[in-house]
């Protein structure tokens, strides 16, 4: 369990994340939904120790995140932010075997190759394993970054909008991973989300945050309601139940 | 990889061999000293900027910095400038160099204690490009004041001085070899427990956290690293900015790897090669009418007018 306590996180002054608490339980996906700016991302980030907290304190499996050490930290917990601008040439394979850096530290065992090829296989990227990054189509891309976070098999997995720029197909497509994950692999799962579709579909419970405070939590058929998305996004949203899944309805 | 590094080793070796015995005339008790002294502050500089440029551009994820970007040898040029500004070039500061070399070296490696204290006051992120941006700032600064000083000095003094703009390595002193070797010796020990976060840090500081490297703390200390080894290798020949660039690109263009154990090695040998190169170009066919770092930056220059390019078109 991941528990977050009074965590407040400051701009120029300004409150990003506003003396936020929640429990995110094991086992599941939970999803951060909210406008632009709501401090999802901020929260995602000090959740994994990425940027400092200013106040408060975040507790993994009850212990204190900022008194682990880095290194074990790693084997716990681990993020994919929405850019990864990175500026050496690497073959798919060789990224994924960063995964498993926090347990080899750069040098691979027999054990560490079998989690990358897993890894690799979960992701079903075998065929293209040696082409280089660069040479990959966004959905590819995020394919072999997800695979890279499978072979570093942590418990708790955090990704902020995975989804950023893919098309419909390889979206479904890595949301249908994350849920596997959680299913069969026993994964904790967090996601900052824009749409809110995919958080209905697939995740157990949703967090909703608006200018750095947490609106409203719960489970996801809670969450999915024409009064708290009023709230949360300031618009009416129709939403509909088709084939036992709430869809919002809010392009027109 | 293998092939490429038995090319690389069997230049070196024939370098070394060429420039210790070429034209000798017989006079080996003479000849070989002067020349073995020669090839190893040139092996010993080489080595030093080439690791260091290798570490800061994995740093800074940025292929066409070198760490001559904080203002190191802006602030040698200034230190060697006020001496003679000051107190002429008869002076014992100014003509004994172990003293100078101390010296120098005791400001730059104590200049960047205090600049990255300032800075890395802060807990938490520590902004490497704000630490560029007033590196960069302070280097003009110096270079600026420098250049106040020369031009009121006299002008045969000013003559004193221009010979320590460009890196040499003519008359390089056993003792402050020693010293170099010492001083490089013991960084390099204490660098060998960062070199495995080297390739990870590469992939930038967000992978890196991840990961479980703690970044702050071990981007500071590779930072000190880097300071101490430009700090030394200016101190012994003089400023010789664009051999780091050349050869940390180089390696990378020829080795074609992302692993540091590889990029550290080739670029070290690649910087050994130039040096010596270089520097027999410089003896046997300009017979001295030119300085080895004319010849380096010369190149460097061209080289970084290609990778601008290259860049641009892709």
């Amino acid at each position: 369990m991941i528990e977050v306590r009074n965590v407040s996180k400051q701009y120029a002054g300004k409150h990003v994340v506003d003396q936020v608490s929640l429990q995110i339980t094991k086992g599941t996906i939970t999803s951060f939904i909210g406008p632009n700016g709501a401090g999802k991302s901020t929260l995602l980030s000090m959740i994994s120790r990425l940027i400092t907290k200013d106040q408060g304190e975040i507790l993994i499996e009850g212990r204190d995140i900022s008194k682990i050490k880095s290194n074990d930290l790693a084997k716990q917990i681990s993020i994919l932010k929405q850019s990864n601008n990175i500026n050496i040439r690497l073959t798919i394979k060789e990224l994924v075997s960063f995964g498993r850096f926090p347990y080899s530290q750069g040098r691979l065992t027999a054990e560490d190759l079998q989690y990358v090829n897993d890894a690799i296989a979960y992701m079903d990227l075998e065929a293209i394993q040696d082409k280089y990054l660069d040479q990959l189509s966004g959905g590819q891309n995020q394919r072999a970054y997800i695979a890279m976070v499978i072979a570093q098999n942590t418990d708790y997995i955090l990704l902020d909008e995975p989804l950023n720029n893919l098309d419909m197909k390889h979206s479904v497509q890595i949301m249908k991973v994350l849920r596997r994950m959680v299913d069969e692999l026993g994964k904790t799962v967090i996601i900052v989300i824009h749409d809110i579709n995919f958080a209905s579909v697939y995740s157990d419970y949703i967090v909703a945050l608006k200018d750095g405070r947490i609106i409203k939590e719960g489970a996801t058929q809670d969450i999915i309601d024409r009064t708290v998305l009023q709230d949360v996004y300031g618009m009416a949203i129709h939403i509909e139940n088709i084939n036992d899944n709430k869809i919002c309805v809010y392009f027109a | 990889m293998k092939a490429k590094f038995s090319i690389l080793f069997v230049i070196v070796i024939v370098l070394i061999a060429l420039f210790l015995l070429y034209d000798a005339g017989g006079h080996w008790d003479y000849v070989l000293p002067r020349r073995g002294k020669k090839i190893l502050a040139m092996v010993l500089t080489g080595s030093a900027i080439a690791f260091s440029t290798v570490v800061f551009q994995t740093i800074t994820n940025n292929r066409i910095l070198t760490p001559s970007i904080l203002g190191l040898d802006s602030l040698y040029m200034l230190f060697q400038t006020f001496i003679i500004y000051a107190f002429g070039s008869t002076t014992l500061t100014s003509t004994d160099r172990n003293i100078n070399f101390l010296i120098s070296v005791a400001l730059m490696i104590g200049f960047s204690g205090v600049f990255y204290k300032i800075l890395f006051r802060k807990e938490g992120q520590s902004n490497i490009y704000f630490l560029l941006l007033i590196g960069m700032i302070l280097g003009t600064f110096f270079g600026s004041v420098s250049s106040f000083m020369e031009v009121l000095i006299d002008p045969n003094e000013f003559l004193m001085l221009q010979d320590k703009m460009f890196a040499s390595f003519n008359n390089v002193n056993t003792d402050l070899l020693i010293i170099s070797i010492i001083g490089i010796i013991g960084v390099t020990i204490y660098f060998t427990k960062f070199i495995k976060y080297l390739d990870v840090i590469s992939l930038g500081r967000d992978q890196a956290v991840n990961l479980g490297v703690n970044y702050d703390y071990v981007v500071k200390r590779l930072l000190v690293v880097v300071a101490i080894l430009m700090s030394i290798a200016t101190a012994l020949v003089g400023p010789i900015t664009f051999l780091g660039l050349l050869v940390a690109n180089v390696a990378h263009q020829f080795l074609k790897t992302y692993k540091h154990k590889y990029l550290i090695l080739g670029s070290i040998l690649i910087s050994i090669i130039a040096l010596i190169g270089g520097q027999f170009i410089v003896e046997k066919v300009f017979t001295f009418s030119t300085t080895l770092s004319v010849i380096i930056n010369f190149i460097g220059g061209a080289y970084f007018i290609y990778l601008l390019l290259k860049e641009n078109k892709s």
